[in-house]
């Protein structure tokens, strides 16, 4: 059903509007990569936590989107877990901010370098 | 119930994720980026019940939007965000990052053109109604001991960041 009749990047019509597993697999690729692109340029430290949260709502969407393919709900119930973690970490990193901000009265990453050679 | 225009509600729930998840990574107050993942995290959720289930979109409305970013706005709040409005918002190794950033989103282009053949398109007959009981059976038979180790996490991680944000411990 999906034969494509091009190198199959760009995408036709029927392939567009009729929505496929991998449909929602890019959605979450994509969600990852701007994740990915927030954490790497970055400088203040919240935006950085927020984009480790976007990174892993991309993962929790791929294991949906699986768990709805082949039936049963272990992926759903591996979200829930992710979610929970993610909850923890957050509150982990935000404490570790609030400790780091109390010593440097900024939220700059680039200024945690007492440790560089 | 047989589902209604797919294709326009998947369409547009992943244009206002996307368009939240740009607005994170590009905001200079860090107010309006929680906002905007606020924003990303409601769609996402929407989206999980396009992916009939139910029980995940509502852990992510109460736990993600409505507790994690609650959190993030607080700290927010407590951290002084003036003077990081005025600095320079984007790191010196940026070029690096948006290298290393093209060559991932390359490699997952490959992956998802190549591969497109082994998802099967078949359409589940899925159970439709059970799903927080299907859930909780398997949360609480199969994955018991996963679960009990998450409520340890979950104590360690209180414990923690109450010791972090103390002033003297």
């Amino acid at each position: 059903m999906l034969a494509a009749r091009n190198s199959g990047l760009v995408p036709d019509m029927e392939t567009m509007l009729h929505i496929t597993t991998l449909h929602y697999l890019v959605l979450g690729a994509a969600l990852f990569l701007l994740g990915v692109i927030g954490v790497l340029t970055r400088r203040n430290v919240v935006i950085v936590l927020m984009s480790i949260e976007l990174i892993l709502n991309a993962v929790n969407l791929n294991l949906v989107a699986f768990s709805r393919l082949w039936g049963g709900v272990h992926g759903q119930v591996f979200a829930i877990f992710i979610i929970t973690d993610a909850a923890a970490e957050a509150a982990v990193g935000l404490g570790i901010l609030i400790a780091f901000f109390r010593n440097k009265e900024t939220v700059n990453i680039d200024e945690v370098n007492l440790l560089k050679w | 119930m047989a589902p209604v225009a797919t294709p326009f509600f998947f369409y547009l729930l992943s244009a206002i994720m996307l368009i939240g998840g740009i607005a994170v990574i590009t905001r200079k107050n860090p107010v309006h980026s929680a906002l905007a993942l606020i924003v990303t995290l409601l769609a996402q959720a929407s989206i999980y019940l396009m992916l009939y289930a139910p029980f995940v979109a509502g852990v992510q409305i109460i736990l993600y939007a409505g507790g994690i970013m609650v959190l993030f706005l607080f700290v927010i709040m407590l951290v002084s965000i003036e003077r990081s409005m005025k600095e320079r918002q984007f790191n010196s190794q940026w070029v690096v990052g948006m290298i290393a950033a093209t060559a991932l989103g390359g490699l997952f282009i490959a992956v998802y053109t190549k591969g497109k053949s082994i998802f099967p398109d078949h359409a589940l007959s899925v159970v439709e109604d059970n799903n927080t009981q299907e859930v909780a059976k398997l949360l609480y038979g199969q994955y018991m001991f996963a679960f009990e180790i998450a409520s340890l996490l979950l104590l360690v991680a209180i414990i923690g960041a109450v010791v972090m944000a103390k002033k003297r411990i």
